[in-house]
């Protein structure tokens, strides 16, 4: 029999899955695949020898991942109520969650009380988010593990307004044409996303303390931008990755957690 | 769909083979979204017919109908009124505009940034797929945006159009011009018709559609219950063939449906359980076969016991007064009930505002879901005020902007679920 102590979440992205173990109260394995064009042969992977009473799935996968593995207890919830989970659980004071993924970018107002009262998501368009800062590096040969810090070697701003990543790789292309420095380029097309989330977090009501995750907190010149632009320094997880799959074990430690006596 | 109306479907122009492939998709869509529901009511197989046969047997009924030396009037809008049509004799039909089907065609001749519910009606004329608008010896348009005023300029290229101008403000003035625009309608039909509106055909053409709105009300009132007897999408069904169907069978068959949800409430019998949310929706017309969205919500873990909308509460709540004795009391009696209407076409627009927080209240919803067509900038606009109201109502509301493509459901899942475990 499984330890019904050991629960574990399960956070499937468009980029990358993600998986952590809860033993009792606190984490104690974490591991990230790429999604890869065959999410669940990853989920097999990363479940491989993995010991565990009950598992939640959240993230886009999350119904294949409770379809496919359904010899195990499995439950499922959105990334909304997963990440709010998280990032309760690693800065207990947050009333805003910003997440910038792979594709999609969301806002999630709490509760002094811990709860989702307002949520916002971009729609279908991938516009703003990490697939987009990931188009652009390629396109401008860059890898993106670095696409932030070779941003921040600009020496002036310009302003891109496209947010739409095939139009703003035009605008790029034409700058590139004029002459300008890639770095400034560079520069431009993370300040669009910026903006862009500043909006976003405005018009929801974000209210401060900011916990900023997802695959994009780990660029360090949007955490300066948006910074600059907040006028508030956002806390940034450890692994900001990994708070959707800690969310979701931390849910699954919820529905398995014995009653009295 | 049985082969034997090949004949007819030939006769009226339409494009044979991609109408087999339509309705072959949308035979597949009604099974995976309707037929699978579990509990459904008896009284559904009725709708399930009509459904079935929406481009067969009640396309051979209008045939008939023509062939007898009636006319057929096709519509797009809640402001048309019936009444009028029926008087002259005429069958008043809801035009297919709820389904992607011609969007290539429509693009040809609209710009792209149009709804999904003016490019869906001048595609399926354009590409020969609606046996409905084929049949027509008249489209009434109305200007209700100035996506489908300009549409119909379009369209008249096309089809028989005669468009009615409705007013923006509800001003005495406003009046008048609804007024005449009614009168005008009048006319037309009868020139169209050649049959004369007379008092006592008047009479009984509101009857019987007020009788039609009073079923919906009944379904409304029965449906409210806890737990709720009947699932959000079938009553949107009901609403949406309420604008094909002929009108006295239709009242008949519904009533029979509500006789069989009393008993479902009084044996406190649900569809699903007690403490599953109730939602409502709110916003643009969800046209045959739109049922993207309630597939959704219905599938998250929520119920929908309520539309306010063109196809739902929004052409079903007020009557026409039935007392008037001359024709001109008629009228005026019709056009009082139609300037009722809260669409978002007028300013200021308060009374929806208010209907739609003492609907969220009567039906003691937990959420209200907003439902808006890309590029509707009446509905989209008007959102931001539904949000702002509801809130001080302390009723929380997601709001959704799509069209008719399948591209966008997962996010969409992903949004609805995000609100359902919000509320819950």
């Amino acid at each position: 029999m499984d330890n019904p102590q050991r629960v574990a979440g399960i956070d499937i992205g468009s980029r990358s899955i993600e998986l952590v173990v809860l033993n009792g109260g606190s984490p104690e394995h974490r591991v990230k695949l790429p999604t890869t064009f065959d999410p669940l042969a990853q989920c097999m992977k990363l479940m491989d020898g993995v010991q565990v009473s009950t598992v939640v799935a959240t993230g886009y996968g999350r119904r294949l991942f409770a379809d496919a593995f359904d010899k195990l207890r499995v439950d499922v919830i959105t990334e909304i109520q997963a990440y709010a989970l998280g990032a309760r659980f690693v800065y207990p004071d947050v009333r805003t969650v910003l997440d910038i993924g792979g594709q999609d970018t969301k806002v999630i107002c709490l509760t002094a009380a811990g709860k989702v009262a307002r949520f916002e998501m971009n729609d279908r368009c991938a516009a703003g988010t990490g697939k987009f800062l990931e188009f652009m590096a390629t396109a401008l040969q860059i890898p993106l593990e670095s696409f932030g810090d070779f941003a921040m070697r600009s020496d002036r701003r310009i302003p891109i307004n496209s947010m739409c990543t095939v139009f703003a790789e035009s605008e790029a292309t034409s700058l590139m044409a004029r002459g300008e420095r890639p770095e400034n380029i560079a520069m431009g097309l993370h300040l669009a996303i910026v903006r862009r989330t500043v909006s976003m977090l405005r018009r929801v009501g974000f209210e401060p303390p900011l916990l900023f995750a997802g695959g994009v907190a780990h660029n360090l010149c949007v955490r300066s931008i948006l910074e600059e632009h907040l006028g508030h320094t956002p806390h940034i997880p450890e692994d900001p990755d990994m708070v959707g799959a800690l969310g979701a074990a931390l849910h699954a430690r919820q529905i398995t957690a014995p009653g009295p006596g | 769909m049985a082969s034997s109306y090949d004949e007819m479907w030939e006769k009226l122009n339409l494009d044979l083979g991609a109408h087999g492939g339509l309705l072959e998709v949308l035979g597949k869509f009604y099974g995976d979204i309707y037929l699978s529901q579990a509990g459904r009511l008896r009284g559904m197989e009725y709708l399930d017919f009509v459904l079935s046969e929406v481009h067969g047997l009640r396309i051979r009924e209008l045939q008939e109908a023509r062939a007898a030396g009636r006319k057929v009037i096709g519509t797009f809008c809640v402001f048309v009124p019936e009444e009028i049509v029926l008087a002259a004799d005429a069958v008043q039909v809801g035009l297919c505009a709820g389904a992607e089907a011609g969007k290539d065609a429509a693009e040809k001749v609209l710009p792209r940034n149009t709804c999904a519910l003016i490019k869906s009606f001048v595609g399926f004329k354009l590409s020969r797929l609606c046996p409905y608008i084929e049949s027509c010896d008249l489209v009434v348009g109305e200007t209700t945006c100035d996506g489908k005023k300009k549409a119909y300029e379009i369209f008249s290229d096309y089809a028989p159009v005669y468009v009615m101008e409705v007013p923006q403000m509800k001003q005495a003035c406003d009046r008048d011009l609804w007024r005449a625009e009614v009168q005008r309608l009048k006319d037309r039909v009868e020139e169209v018709t050649g049959r004369t509106v007379t008092p006592d055909k008047l009479r009984e053409a509101i009857r019987v559609v007020n009788e039609r709105r009073k079923v919906l009300q009944r379904l409304n009132r029965l449906r409210a219950a806890s737990p709720v007897p009947i699932s959000g999408r079938d009553v949107l069904l009901v609403n949406q063939v309420s604008f094909y169907d002929d009108p006295v069978r239709f009242t008949a068959s519904i009533s029979n449906l509500c006789d069989e949800l009393e008993e479902r409430v009084r044996s406190g019998e649900g569809i699903v359980p007690g403490d599953v949310p109730r939602l409502m929706l709110s916003g643009c017309p969800m046209a045959v076969p739109n049922w993207k969205l309630p597939y959704i919500i219905e599938s998250s873990g929520a119920v929908i016991v309520g539309e306010e909308s063109c196809i739902g509460t929004r052409s079903t709540r007020d009557l026409v007064a039935e007392d008037g004795e001359t024709l001109d009391e008629m009228i005026d009696a019709i056009v009082n009930r139609y300037m009722r209407i809260d669409c978002a076409c007028f300013t200021p627009n308060r009374e929806r505002l208010d209907n739609i927080v003492a609907m969220a209240e009567n039906l003691k919803v937990k959420g209200v879901v907003h439902y808006g067509l890309t590029f509707c900038q009446p509905y989209a606009m008007e959102a931001f005020k539904v949000e702002k109201a509801l809130k001080k109502a302390g009723i929380p509301m997601l709001s959704i902007e799509t069209d008719y493509s399948m591209e966008d459901v997962e996010q969409l899942k992903t949004r609805v679920e995000a609100f359902v475990e919000m509320i819950r």
